[in-house]
């Protein structure tokens, strides 16, 4: 601090949220720049200033990555209970009401059927904000129903992980979910149904270390922390300290481990792409796909259907 | 004989004590040594049996993690013949956290995966504590791969920490390799039995553990995160770890309650490690039994049943 600073202390200090009006203005985390609200949801919760990736809810995700109210969820009459009647400092159950309430969803994934450039598929999205985005029974089994939907309906499933990892407060019942989640996978790779894994901040431990970490193809958000061990856990065993970008997406793609780091505001455009040559859309598809579009959805340009139709029909398999 | 006795077990520790200074006062005629070391004995296991019959869950972590408990290449040599360890993940290291090999299980060929700890300090560092690195858990895919090709049944034995969490280990992508483990095993064409003989450390352990038979020795452990861990999460204090096992649930008797183990096999009086040779016979009739079970049953339904058994999983409701 400045002798002039200590006169006269500023009235926006970088991280101090007070110095922000409610409303209208928001600051980024990252560079601590204050944002005008609208143009930083325009920006698709991205900082204009530095490109910071704000964490996002699971609904605003899907609301950005799908065609425009193209969402149908499912599953949703999955609900949690408190199997193990847990209590640590607090009830499992109050813990539960609670994060309903904040988050305004019943558990930490919310799957349903959308439309991606009117490609018909099924999209999962974690709710950090849901206890952590933890996994446990519900997040295993709306993870399961939503592979089932892609086997039925034969089409890829794209993945949005924000989560801490297992749930502790359902115990050895969200472990297992690890495997019930890889099982429901291995019957999607069967079906020749590609999977994509977006990861985004935060991807730890037991989602990261099962169906996060299965994608055909796994991509990143910038900066996103992606890990196994949380970093605090590791510093500790280790007694050093971690590098410089330890853990987060550029890290990841430098050591092999993901394909690639996307930008939020070109997931659409890419993971679009990637579909198209991965599992290109049959003719019967894109047509029976128009008439399931609703109504206010065809904004496309007529030219970008044509297009997507000339595509030769998938061959069938043997 | 050097018990390594634990808090709770300080009664019988002295009870032991003054049986071991019995043995050796001089025989001087009069007083029936013999007879006095018999009903201090006798006193002794009672003592024990009584204890151990209401064991909280803390104490049952404390016992899976006992310094002297069989680890698995004390059940090898007692379970199996011709044991020959097969090394490395043909990309990076061999771990020696994970042990691997081809056996024979009375005369039937099987694969054996598990965790091992390490006896003393420098096979401790060398196994690192149990806690395995990405390249272990490759090597035990490499492997399990092998045995599904030649149609080998597999057995896996969970005894670990946890997946070791080093900055290396992230480097290398623990992640990947613990999720590809699941991945492996889930699509394995042959019988899989896995056994939990200590620590069930979160996904590390679980990484060995896709299986279609979960048995647990009595005083073993299995769960989502140490209690130690949960502690520190939930209550902000690692000593509150007895809570958090208590929370928790993860004793072979509660989880046999919840349906996610199949069998838990008794230990003997007092512990495993207080007899291995007990409890390694019972575990051999145990696997013997399980496993001629499961082959038994054809591939296609080997794997249609664990599709079931691993999706069932979960408690939730529907509304």
């Amino acid at each position: 601090m400045s002798w002039f600073e200590k006169l006269i202390p500023p009235k926006i200090k970088p991280g101090d949220k007070r110095g922000v009006p409610e409303g209208l203005w928001t600051r980024c985390d990252e560079c601590g720049g204050v944002l005008y609200r609208a143009e930083l949801e325009r920006n698709q919760d991205v900082c204009p200033k530095c490109d910071f990736h704000m964490r996002i809810s699971a609904r605003r995700r899907l609301e950005l990555f799908l065609d425009k109210n193209s969402l149908s969820e499912f599953a949703e009459q999955v609900r949690p209970v408190d199997a193990l009647k847990f209590k640590d400092s607090r009830r499992y159950r109050d813990r539960l009401s609670e994060a309903q309430k904040k988050s305004g969803e019943k558990d930490a994934l919310v799957v349903g059927k959308g439309l991606l450039k009117t490609r018909p598929l099924v999209v999962a999205a974690f709710e950090f904000s849901f206890m952590g985005g933890s996994m446990g029974s519900v997040v295993g089994e709306r993870f399961a129903r939503a592979v089932r939907q892609s086997i039925e309906d034969q089409v890829p499933l794209v993945c949005f992980s924000a989560s801490g990892g297992a749930r502790m407060q359902e115990a050895l019942l969200s472990l297992m979910q690890m495997s019930k989640t890889t099982m429901a996978l291995t019957q999607l790779y069967k079906k020749r149904l590609p999977f994509i894994s977006v990861l985004t901040d935060p991807t730890m431990g037991g989602v990261s270390a099962s169906f996060a970490m299965l994608g055909d193809v796994i991509i990143a958000e910038p900066r996103a922390l992606i890990g196994f061990a949380g970093p605090r856990v590791i510093e500790q065993t280790v007694r050093q300290t971690l590098p410089e970008g330890f853990q987060r997406a550029e890290f990841l793609l430098e050591h092999g481990a993901i394909d690639m780091v996307i930008d939020r505001r070109h997931q659409r455009e890419e993971i679009s792409r990637l579909l198209e040559t991965l599992k290109p859309i049959s003719k019967d598809d894109q047509i029976e796909t128009l008439d399931e579009i609703p109504f206010d959805v065809i904004d496309i340009e007529p030219e970008e259907v044509v297009i997507e139709a000339r595509i030769e029909p998938e061959k069938e398999e043997g | 004989m050097d018990m390594n006795f634990l808090e709770f077990e300080k009664p019988i520790a002295e009870l032991e004590a003054k049986i071991e200074q019995l043995r050796h006062v001089n025989p001087d005629g009069e007083f029936n040594i013999a007879d006095e070391i018999n009903r201090l004995e006798e006193k002794s296991r009672s003592l024990t049996r009584s204890i151990f019959s209401s064991l909280t869950s803390w104490q049952i972590t404390q016992l899976a993690r006992h310094p002297q408990r069989p680890y698995i290449q004390d059940y090898l040599d007692r379970i199996f013949s011709d044991f020959q360890e097969l090394h490395g993940d043909r990309m990076f290291g061999d771990d020696q956290a994970i042990l691997g090999g081809l056996a024979r299980l009375q005369g039937q060929p099987v694969l054996i995966i598990g965790h091992q700890k390490g006896r003393d300090t420098t096979q401790k560092v060398e196994r690192n504590f149990g806690m395995p690195r990405p390249e272990g858990y490759r090597k035990a895919q490499r492997l399990m791969q092998l045995a599904n090709r030649f149609q080998i049944p597999i057995i896996t034995f969970i005894d670990t920490p946890g997946a070791y969490p080093g900055i290396d280990a992230e480097e290398r992508g623990q992640s990947e390799a613990i999720a590809r483990s699941l991945f492996v095993m889930a699509e394995l064409e042959v019988p899989v039995i896995s056994v939990v003989i200590g620590e069930g450390g979160s996904g590390g352990a679980l990484a060995i553990g896709v299986c279609d038979r979960l048995l647990m020795l009595q005083y073993s452990t299995y769960s989502v995160i140490s209690p130690e861990g949960c502690a520190s999460i939930l209550w902000k204090k690692a000593e509150r770890a007895a809570d958090a096992a208590e929370a928790m649930g993860l004793t072979s008797m509660r989880l046999k309650e919840l349906g996610l183990v199949d069998e838990v096999i008794p230990e003997p009086l007092g512990g495993a490690h207080r007899n291995p040779d007990e409890m390694a016979s019972s575990l051999q009739d145990i696997l013997v039994k399980e496993l001629s079970l499961l082959q038994a049953v054809p591939a296609d339904e080997l794997l249609a049943n664990r599709e079931m058994r691993l999706m069932q999983y979960g408690e939730f409701e529907l509304r």
